[in-house]
């Protein structure tokens, strides 16, 4: 070992980036469950990787063969269920813990200063993320992906001037199909991929920069011992690692249990109308999106316009990037913030509402609860500075409580 | 609310079967034991009564060897139709133009039948039939109104009115009958899953596997925690200095460092 790490320190800073990254990397003592989310991310962006792989080289793009060519890795491939399964239901399951991770930056603010950056380029993983589900599922050319495909590239319609031309240009021809799943393919698999990959080394690089935040929202490095490492800091490795370890071992036991006795989460991870071919002459009376992506949805749905619906759909999946800046308040986490603390959770019902409803036939009753929501939504953004100034705080302890 | 919106998704779903879709009847459930032996039992029915119109493309005739079928059993109970490959997925006895002209359409291919339907879906649907004149095969369903399928069992099942009048019995109880149709049921089900009882049969090792590995985990995990937590009370001042401590020494151990 020492042979060879001298040999390979001398070349490469092996030593160095462990000492940087792991084993001198202080993280605050005090997490709790839902600092798991991070590393569960990354293992399963990686488990994508590798099955996404495998599918690839059973998959053929073309709007002949695509929907038999998956069913061809269902039935007949060795195994090839358990890779589908795998790919698919690993889809919701990131989502599940994307909106753990930020649901955990909102509750403790850990996008504030002097984390702003590791937010903006967290949230950008999350809107690619978005887009790599989106390319992934119309691939296997069900129904539902055609019809999907037809809607989602029938939203860049409303670009002015040019959105027709890039609607012909995102499939490939005037309508999905062949040229579309090539190029959506291509996107999931390479280019998306590759973007996606690149933010993840961005963001850890960043969060190792400014240090992680832990649920006090207090900062570990204003206290020091005489060593020069934070009092209330602990080396990521061992105790995180071996802590992340154990955090794996849940998941994937949830993991296993979902892809071997309920794959298609009745009818939620994997949707009925993905198991009919696609067929252009038979359109779907209501074609709802995957349930991570049905709170945009229907928030477009709650403006009868398709201009306004749009622009409203954008504006909340905007809005996020400004938060450490909608934020005034001098308090971070939200357990000193009661009045932010409520907010949160109102956020979360109404993002979880929205997702439901978002998943309905678009019948005029729901029409209150998507505008209700997408208020709600909307509102909380910009309400923020003006109540975050002058809301009540807590008394903030001086060090991390355990 | 939400049984509702399923409903609407189905009937949108119908539409990709070839018929405006409406609901009435409210869904039946198949009492079956979701089995090897009601699978091969269903594929027995569907061969003598539904292999006729309509394929099961993707599920290749050998796989009901994993059943515990035998190839000989395959070949005489189950490759009715002319033409039929056992290393090839199931293929109907009715050519694809004769449908059209009989029926107008060709009979779906009933592969993934239960995933997009339902169970219940297809298990009510096959036992709504009712005697119409009006239409041109003098049979209507209550779940699928003006569906151009016949009621092909009716001769098991009997012959009833829209209100449910019998016109002429079954030939079989009704009991017998519906165990029969839950077990044509239970052969989509798996036509349309076919890993699963694969799945069921390895789920159980692996999520062992996994409960113990993670056991194992989180006594690793405690062990290399009783630094930060300690033998003393969290939160007691100066156990970060502990955990520096420790660590010396576990490097101090390791030497190699």
């Amino acid at each position: 070992m020492s042979k060879f790490g001298d040999w390979l320190n001398e070349r490469f800073p092996a030593r160095e980036m462990m000492r940087e990254h792991m084993t001198e990397y202080f993280a605050p003592k005090n997490f709790n469950i839902l600092y798991y989310t991070g590393s569960l991310l990354l293992l399963m962006i990686v488990l994508q990787l590798v099955s996404g792989f495998l599918l690839m080289a059973h998959y053929v793009p073309t709007s002949q063969d695509a929907f038999n060519s998956v069913q061809g890795i269902m039935y007949d491939t060795k195994w090839g269920w358990l890779i589908r399964y795998m790919h698919v239901d690993g889809v919701s399951l990131i989502f599940i813990l994307l909106y753990l991770h930020m649901g955990r930056g909102l509750l403790y603010g850990s996008y504030r200063k002097p984390r702003e950056l590791l937010w903006i380029i967290g949230y950008l993983l999350y809107i690619m993320m978005m887009g790599e589900a989106f390319f992934g599922y119309v691939l296997p050319f069900g129904n539902l992906s055609y019809w999907a495909g037809q809607v989602i590239t029938s939203i860049i319609h409303a670009v002015p001037w040019i959105g027709p031309g890039l609607t012909t240009l995102a499939r490939g021809g005037p309508g999905v199909g062949t040229a579309t799943l090539e190029r959506f393919l291509a996107l999931h698999a390479v280019l998306w991929f590759l973007i996606i990959a690149a933010l993840i080394v961005l963001h850890i690089l960043a969060l190792h920069q400014v240090g992680s935040n832990n649920p006090d929202g207090i900062e570990i490095k204003d206290h020091k011992g005489p060593d020069g490492h934070p009092l209330d800091g602990i080396p990521f490795h061992p105790y995180y690692t071996v802590k992340d370890i154990f955090g794996v071992g849940v998941w994937l036991t949830l993991f296993a249990a979902i892809i071997f006795y309920a794959p298609t989460m009745h009818g939620v991870f994997l949707e009925r109308t993905t198991f009919f071919r696609a067929n252009p002459m038979v359109a779907l009376p209501d074609v709802t999106p995957p349930w991570y992506l049905a709170p945009y949805y229907a928030m477009l749905r709650a403006i009868p316009n398709k201009y306004f619906g749009i622009a409203l759909m954008i504006l909340a999946i905007v809005l996020p990037f400004f938060l450490p800046w909608l934020d005034r308040n001098p308090v971070r986490s939200s357990r000193y913030r009661p009045v932010y603390r409520a907010m949160i959770i109102l956020l979360a019902i109404t993002f979880f509402t929205l997702a439901w409803v978002g998943e309905q036939p678009p019948l005029p009753k729901y029409f209150f609860i998507e505008r209700l929501g997408a208020a709600i939504y909307v509102g909380f953004y910009l309400l923020l500075p003006i109540i975050s100034s002058f809301e009540p705080t807590r008394t903030v302890p001086e060090r991390v409580r355990s | 609310m939400m049984r509702k919106a399923r409903l609407g998704a189905l009937a949108g779903a119908l539409g990709l079967l070839g018929m405006a879709p409406a609901f009435a009847t409210p869904l039946a459930t198949p009492s079956y034991t979701f089995n090897k032996s009601t699978v091969i039992a269903g594929a027995r029915l569907f061969a003598d009564h539904c292999s006729a119109c309509h394929a099961v493309s993707n599920l290749r005739y050998d796989r009901l060897e994993s059943l515990g079928m035998t190839k000989a059993e395959i070949k005489k109970d189950i490759m009715l139709p002319g033409g039929a490959n056992i290393l090839k997925g199931m293929r109907p006895t009715m050519t694809q133009a004769d449908a059209k002209k009989w029926f107008g359409l060709p009979p779906p291919n009933l592969s993934h039948i239960v995933r997009a339907m339902g169970a219940r879906w297809v298990y009510t649907y096959l036992t709504s039939f009712y005697w119409d004149p009006k239409r041109p095969s003098g049979w209507n369903n209550h779940v699928f109104p003006n569906v151009a399928m016949p009621n092909i069992l009716a001769p098991w099942g009997g012959t009833y009115t829209k209100t449910g009048k019998v016109l002429q019995p079954g030939r079989e109880t009704p009991a017998a009958y519906h165990k029969e149709v839950a077990e044509i049921v239970a052969f989509l089900r798996y036509a349309s899953d076919p890993s699963v009882f694969e799945r069921r049969e390895l789920g159980r090792y692996v999520l062992g596997v996994m409960v113990l590995l993670t056991v194992l985990a989180y006594l690793l995990k405690k062990e290399y925690w009783k630094d930060v937590h300690g033998p003393e009370k969290p939160g007691e001042e100066g156990h970060s200095q502990d955990v520096g401590a420790s660590k010396k020494r576990r490097e101090g151990r390791s030497g190699t460092r």
